[in-house]
């Protein structure tokens, strides 16, 4: 791409590269300016909207108000999204280590497969609200129930993904395996596993999403039954308050914490892919 | 690794198919009656359409597939694994191993480590020409590359036998003739056994000292022929009478074959 650039001064382009150069330039700026610019007009309307209406603080607070809360509560706030944080990320490391457990399992042997994948999916399917009150009754810890909580929505993708990739092998490097002698540890090991890092990684960027939306929906569904201290107990008591402000700024926690995990998995996932699966390569053809 | 002493004198029987069948499931007679002497030093091509039984033949020889009739005999000194060497119609590289990994696998798979292979595997990068991209991986190297890369694994652990599924098949031509010069080179120099499938007359001329043509529905063997040009041989080889003779006699023997299997394209 820079050398394209560099050639511009040197060799005469016709209209049509011109064009393409020019087109290519714009949507490598436009990338970031745009989705921003948009943002920008779009609190800004939210600040005018509510002035000119003179919309109540405790209905629909300025920008300015969340943003001077958020500071404000800032102690309150962010050891409330301490305790949310946590719980995401333990469950995200036990739905690391029980979907690629049980993915390795299952590429042992296809009858295990057969026989415990379906349970998996009814597990995936049934809706976690709707599990929730049963855990309440059988599970006495808190953080014991929001963790299960957390789990059960976080670990399917990686589970899937990772039977998905060990499954997906080639089938002549399998035989190469085969006609090397190689043991079933080795082809683990050695073939299957590394293989699936694609699509385990794959799986590891939505089960991420899901264990922080998994936290925040327990913990929801506690806050009724118990008492927790994360973020979404503090947005439930500032929804009683009719503390919108306070809501807002909670809110936005859990949008940017939502979007730093996205951010860091991806990072992740292109540093362990970077040298060789064509998903993580720049096109640079 | 083949231990000189006890290995086979060039034109020794080194293996013997007797009448050798493969029935899949589905019914398909993949292969019928296949009687084959493959001798000690060989390269012998399985030429033949599409459906003709050669990728299933070089498949029950690598031990990959179990024949439903006939035997496979090994002659001479018992074959360890590690003296059946396979090459695929794809390079079929680990795509995150760099290449010097790769050709490591086949030694790694046997517990040999990287320090106790790391001379062997350099003289088999060299003898590929691919000594200074031993840290690449694959997808920074051209098809023809990946396919040195291939080979050079399939000969690391010094092979008596090695077995080639159309391993050039999918290159330009300009590679693939570089590639087929490069392997007699090779063939010459460490003095293995080849059985190389293909689908391509002026290849198998151009390596082969012995061209079994095969014909399809049922797969069997259609005819032999011997290619009496001495080792080694010139890109030159390509280009002369000679040559465009016994490509006119192993095409001729295809076509035969491929009328009585009632040709590639019927089904």
């Amino acid at each position: 791409m820079a050398a394209t650039e560099e050639n511009t001064a040197t060799i005469r382009l016709d209209s049509e590269e011109q064009r393409r150069i020019r087109d290519a330039r714009f949507e490598r700026i436009g990338k970031w300016l745009l989705p921003l610019l948009i943002m920008v007009l779009a609190i800004y309307a939210w600040d005018r909207i509510c002035v000119i209406n003179e919309i109540p603080k405790y209905i629909l607070p300025r920008p300015g108000d969340v943003m001077r809360t958020l500071v404000a509560d800032a102690p309150l706030l962010f050891g409330a999204l301490l305790v949310t944080l946590k719980i995401t990320f333990l469950s995200l490391a036990l739905a690391v280590i029980g979907g690629v457990g049980l993915a390795v399992l299952f590429a042992q042997s296809k009858w295990v497969e057969m026989s415990f994948f379906p349970f998996a999916i009814i597990l995936q399917v049934t809706p976690i609200v709707a599990i929730f009150p049963l855990i309440n009754i059988y599970v006495d810890n808190q953080t014991t129930k929001l963790l299960l909580c957390a789990w059960i929505v976080a670990f399917f993708p990686i589970l899937s993904n990772t039977t998905l990739g060990l499954n997906s092998v080639d089938r002549n490097l399998l035989d190469l395996f085969k006609l090397n002698g190689a043991t079933r540890w080795q082809t683990l090991w050695l073939l299957r596993l590394p293989a699936s890092m694609p699509y385990f990684l794959g799986g590891l960027k939505i089960a991420g999403g899901l264990a922080l939306i998994g936290a925040v929906v327990a913990e929801f569904v506690a806050g009724s039954a118990g008492q927790s201290s994360g973020l979404a107990s503090r947005i439930i008591e500032a929804g009683y308050r009719l503390n919108a402000s306070r809501l807002f700024a909670a809110l936005l926690l859990i949008s940017f914490t939502g979007i730093l995990i996205f951010l860091i998995l991806t990072f992740v996932s292109d540093r362990i892919l970077r040298r060789w699966h064509e998903s993580a390569l720049k096109r640079d053809v | 690794m083949a231990n000189p002493a006890v290995a086979a004198k060039p034109g020794e029987t080194q293996l013997v198919l007797r009448s050798v069948g493969k029935t899949y499931a589905n019914g398909t007679i993949a292969l019928q009656g296949m009687d084959l002497t493959i001798r000690q030093g060989d390269f012998l091509s399985l030429l033949g359409p599409s459906g003709c039984g050669k990728s299933t033949a070089l498949r029950l020889i690598a031990g990959l597939s179990q024949p439903t009739s006939g035997l496979i005999d090994w002659r001479g000194p018992r074959m360890k694994k590690s003296d059946v060497g396979f090459i695929f119609q794809e390079p079929t590289l680990l795509p995150w191993a760099s290449v010097f990994d790769n050709v490591w696998l086949p030694l790694r798979l046997q517990g040999i480590s990287r320090n106790q292979a790391r001379s062997r595997i350099e003289a088999v990068l060299e003898s590929v020409g691919l000594s200074a991209f031993k840290d690449s991986v694959p997808r920074e190297l051209s098809g023809g590359m990946r396919m040195r890369v291939s080979i050079a694994r399939g000969l690391v652990a010094k092979p008596r036998l090695l077995l080639m599924d159309e391993p050039f098949a999918a290159l330009d031509e300009i590679t693939r003739f570089q590639l087929n010069k490069d392997l007699l080179d090779l063939w010459q120099a460490e003095k293995f056994t080849v059985v190389f499938v293909t689908h391509s007359v002026f290849e198998s001329v151009f390596l082969s000292n012995r061209i079994v043509v095969m014909a399809a529905r049922p797969g069997r063997i259609f005819g032999e022929m011997a290619v009496d040009e001495p080792y080694p041989r010139e890109q030159s080889f390509r280009t002369s009478l000679h040559y465009g003779e016994i490509a006119r006699e192993a095409s001729m023997m295809l076509g035969a074959a491929m009328e009585m299997g009632g040709g590639n394209g019927g089904h």
